[in-house]
């Protein structure tokens, strides 16, 4: 029962003119609930006037005099009035309740939250090289890693999903066997190579390095990989190469996102040539000791830890030297708001939002960001004399 | 419609509008919200505000279309729910990501044009939120009243404006919530062409229950 009390039960007084006993205080003691859920009798008599102040017993009786001489109605056979609001008010709370399970259904479906686990085979010989040296020291970040759930559901991959929250699930099939990478262009021994191949190259190494997005958000990764700048070693790159180009794989079955128009498919990207043989350019094929998960760009990615996350190519199928500067999809998509550059720089703002502070992802409040991402010891003379605001 | 049915049926809307915020607030309690919960609580916050919006205009082409007056019942709650999650949306943003900082917020919005369009949306429904009580629709009088909430108009346009964008490339959402807001503004249009006479509707103000 949702009244705490009522005022009509049939023992009890009753204010309707057939009954002859006094009006008891005349306010009701209904609780607000109660009388929303149709507990209150004078709420849905008051309307109806012919009825006037009658009280469920009498209006029974009432009704059924047309039908039965009222005497001859067992009393038995009256419904209890109490029983015939609670009736009602339980009916009603029954539809508050299996609308608000409902409304939370759909609330549900609308938000979901990424969940789920990581269960990809963990990296054979993987090595975690001590800092030597400046350009090592880079190798290393001292931040605290981000957890490996919220690097693996919490991804930029337009090509699964354009909800970050969204990428895990969309991606969790996702095949990569016979995976190859063609290494072309302006090379003395341009290849293709299968992962068997690109391990051989060299043992995954771990590599620590802040990420930081162009959404103004960063985690901190421990990547597995190896510099691309061994992998462009074993090419031999012509003097005439001065930029590399990347391309992510177009397969519309197999990367649903590319089927839709959100983005000019596949995805490319680019970085000039001393960015690309710089050690900290990373060719990522794992993530915490493991292979590389589907939504984080499985099974080999680039990670230049100095620009925006979006430099940082997934899934990629071709590598190719060339000598011009390549076009870039987020350049091509918005040419004022994302440049070839991309260099993190807390100076030059997004031209809709700051770029000044970030939101570590697992902490609260936001921090400053960093010029360079925090590599600028590494990578600043890379840029020398350069207006970076120009060349954003 | 019952005036008993009709109360019921603000009690069920009531109920309804606040189960997100119920889930949203049980979510973060138990850390439920992602990655980014400020960022998911600024988002999703921001939805519920632009979806009662659109509810709330609703209402009328509904209500005429289907000839059922009763429905007039929901607009007020449907409302201040839309104004009540824009309010908490912009609050999540001053206080959990410009960490209360009113000059920080302040430059921000100034700024950033698609923050200062949601704040005008934002303010533009202070004024109708103040004047959603009876006492006040019959001080002002019907006509003022319905004037003056046309404003509803401006606070969708804002929002769906707003979150078109802030959005990075994939704007089919942005552009459905803009193709029903462009439908119920159209109707009210197309409505007013026809009829130039017709007016919408202000509740009248009835003795508090």
């Amino acid at each position: 029962m949702i009244g705490r009390e009522q005022d009509y039960p049939s023992a009890s007084p009753c204010q309707c003119r057939d009954c002859a006993a006094p009006t008891r205080g005349g306010k009701s003691r209904l609780t607000h609930t109660g009388r929303l859920l149709g507990l209150d009798r004078r709420a849905q008599n008051e309307p109806e006037q012919e009825r006037g102040r009658q009280c469920p017993g009498h209006l029974k009786s009432e009704m059924s005099h047309q039908l039965k001489e009222p005497d001859k109605i067992p009393a038995g056979e009256i419904t209890d009035p109490a029983v015939y609001f609670n009736r009602r008010a339980f009916m009603r709370a029954g539809i508050v309740a299996a609308s608000a399970v409902l409304t939370g259904l759909v609330y549900r479906r609308l938000n979901r939250v990424a969940t789920g686990t990581i269960d990809t085979p963990p990296l054979q010989g993987l090595t975690k090289p001590v800092a030597t040296s400046a350009e090592t020291a880079g190798f290393r970040a001292a931040d605290q890693e981000t957890s490996l759930q919220d690097i693996t559901h919490y991804n930029n991959f337009y090509e699964f999903s354009t909800d970050k929250e969204g990428v895990a699930d969309a991606a969790a099939k996702f095949q990569t066997n016979g995976w190859q990478v063609s290494v072309e262009g302006l090379a003395q021994k341009p290849g293709v190579f299968d992962l068997d191949d690109l391990r051989k190259i060299s043992p995954p190494e771990e590599r620590v390095y802040r990420m930081r997005c162009v959404e103004a958000w960063s985690m901190v990764i421990p990547w597995a990989g190896f510099s691309l700048s061994k992998l462009l070693d074993r090419v031999q790159p012509l003097s005439a190469a001065k930029y590399v180009a990347f391309e992510t794989l177009l397969d519309p079955k197999r990367l649903p996102g590319q089927q839709s128009g959100v983005l000019d498919w596949p995805y490319i990207e680019g970085l000039r040539m001393d960015e690309a043989m710089h050690p900290l350019t990373l060719l990522a094929s794992g993530i915490y000791g493991r292979a590389l998960p589907p939504q984080d760009g499985a099974p080999i990615r680039l990670v230049v830890p100095w620009k925006y996350g979006f430099k940082g190519i997934k899934s990629i199928v071709k590598i190719k030297l060339v000598a011009t500067q390549p076009r870039t999809t987020w350049s091509l998509q918005a040419p004022h708001e994302y440049g070839f550059y991309a260099n993190v720089n807390p100076k030059v703002d997004h031209p809709r939002w700051s770029q000044a502070t970030e939101q570590r992802i697992g902490e609260s409040g936001r921090r400053p960001t960093l010029m360079f991402n925090g590599y600028a010891e590494q990578v600043a003379g890379l840029y020398t004399g350069m207006d970076l605001r120009a060349n954003f | 419609m019952k005036e008993h049915d009709l109360r019921f049926a603000k009690f069920l809307l009531l109920v309804n509008g606040g189960v997100p915020l119920l889930l949203l607030g049980w979510d973060a309690c138990r850390h439920k919200l992602g990655a980014n919960p400020v960022n998911f609580a600024i988002h999703t916050t921001g939805m519920l505000a632009l979806v009662f919006l659109l509810l709330t205009l609703l209402v009328t082409p509904l209500r005429k279309i289907t000839g059922l007056n009763w429905l007039i019942f929901s607009r007020r709650t449907l409302g201040l729910y839309a104004f009540f999650y824009a309010s908490l949306h912009f609050l999540i943003f001053f206080s959990l990501d410009r960490s209360f900082s009113v000059s920080g917020t302040l430059s921000e919005m100034l700024k950033r044009k698609y923050l200062f369009v949601g704040l005008t949306g934002l303010l533009v429904m202070v004024p109708l939120a103040l004047t959603s009580t009876n006492a006040m629709i019959k001080r002002l009088g019907g006509k003022r009243w319905r004037a003056l909430h046309r404003l509803a108009y401006v606070a969708a346009l804002a929002g769906v404006i707003h979150y078109y964008m802030q959005v990075k490339a994939d704007v089919r959402q942005p552009l459905a919530f803009a193709a029903v807001l462009a439908l119920l503004l159209g109707y009210r249009l197309v409505a007013s062409l026809r009829q130039p006479g017709s007016q919408p509707v202000a509740p009248t103000a009835k003795p508090k229950n």
